[in-house]
């Protein structure tokens, strides 16, 4: 289980949360917003070094630097080395680690399909840079609800299915800010650098699908 | 209204992370940022200085990594020099690329010169036994006149 043991001897249980970003700046900052909402934080640099902090980068027998079970990550998406993108999958195809929510954080250039495909990958939510304190409160009250609803889990199995329609449908108010401002700066489209991917092979899903593949993923 | 249009509500968001606890958070996130700034710019600088072999690239990278900080911090003329920087490197407009990369030199270091000015201002009030009232940043003659009150 990923999310850590809430029957912990402190009163509120303390997320730990490991935040990958490759600005300095972004890195403080996030590194702030999560102390002030009461997480313990660890910052990296860059994916390859939140997954040997995981302990994900090959070495077979390591259990990584950690010194705390991880609650939740929070990602830049577009870093050099391994995107955000590419950290979430890997994350997502190891045993050890595929419960550990992820967030992707973006700036508003990037482009809806990529923002679906994260969601598709199994990214919890996406949020939209730069990253408030606002933000943080909702995907941590998140978060802590998931928790409860996996501690619930054997006792009610309906919980687990409501929670995630409660997701769905709920304002999401980064995901669709960035869509909207996505589409009206449409013209910068995959430049040459090396941080965005070509999405180009990817179908354009309607909403109702994108919901079928989130459920059918969690109840895999 | 000396601050007025150089930052946004970014910047607001950032006062807000601050407390007694961690009274130099935000001069501590711009200080960071201006540092970027100047590294940044450094680096674009050589990789727009010969005409014939431009690195536009790692100009773009550059320009990527500096609207992203000047976002997060609040800083929107940077930010907005930024935007039409990349434009400038998107059709390899070197003339418009050493601009910009002019502007928005001229405009971090500005942006810098006022920050210094407020928090030397916050440190005064704070040390006459004040407190730092909570403001619109872009309606910062507020503060200058509560500073005078303050005497």
């Amino acid at each position: 289980m990923a999310v850590r043991d809430l029957s912990s001897s402190s009163s509120s249980p303390e997320l730990h949360v490991l935040a990958v970003d490759d600005s300095f700046v972004d890195r403080k900052v996030i590194e702030r917003l999560l102390r002030i909402s009461s997480c313990k934080v660890t910052t990296v640099e860059s994916g390859t070094r939140a997954l040997q902090y995981l302990g994900l980068d090959g070495d077979k027998g390591s259990s990584g630097l950690k010194d705390l079970k991880v609650n939740l990550i929070v990602t830049d998406y577009s870093m050099p080395g391994l995107t955000g993108y590419e950290l979430l999958k890997k994350i997502k195809e190891s045993s050890a680690f595929r419960e550990i929510p992820v967030v992707i954080m973006s700036s508003e250039n990037i482009q809806p399909r990529i923002q679906h495909r994260c969601m598709t990958e199994g990214a919890e939510d996406f949020l939209l840079k730069p990253v408030k304190l606002a933000d943080v409160k909702r995907l941590k009250e998140l978060i802590m609800r998931s928790g409860q609803a996996e501690e619930g889990k054997t006792k009610n199995p309906c919980t687990k299915r409501i929670l995630q329609d409660d997701i769905d449908s709920s304002p999401s108010s980064s995901s669709s800010s960035s869509s909207s401002s996505s589409s009206s700066s449409s013209s910068s489209s995959s430049s040459s650098s090396s941080y965005h991917d070509d999405v180009s092979s990817l179908d354009d899903d309607t909403p109702s699908s994108k919901r079928m593949k989130l459920e059918s993923r969690v109840h895999d | 209204m000396f601050l007025k249009g150089f930052l946004d509500n970014q910047f607001s968001e950032l006062r807000k992370l601050q407390d007694e606890g961690t009274p130099d958070f935000v001069a501590e996130v711009v200080s960071l940022f201006f540092d970027d700034c100047a590294k940044l710019i450094n680096n674009m600088s050589t990789s727009l200085e010969r005409p014939e072999n431009v690195d536009f690239k790692q100009v773009d990278s550059g320009v990527h990594q500096l609207k992203g900080s000047s976002s997060s911090v609040g800083a929107r003329r940077v930010k907005n020099v930024c935007i039409s920087f990349k434009e400038c490197c998107d059709v390899q407009n070197r003339e418009g690329c050493l601009r910009c990369l002019q502007q928005v030199d001229y405009e971090y270091k500005m942006l810098k010169t006022k920050l210094q000015d407020l928090f030397n201002l916050e440190q005064q009030i704070l040390q006459a036994g004040g407190t730092i009232p909570q403001v619109d940043i872009n309606e910062t003659d507020t503060l200058l006149n509560f500073a005078n009150v303050q005497g």
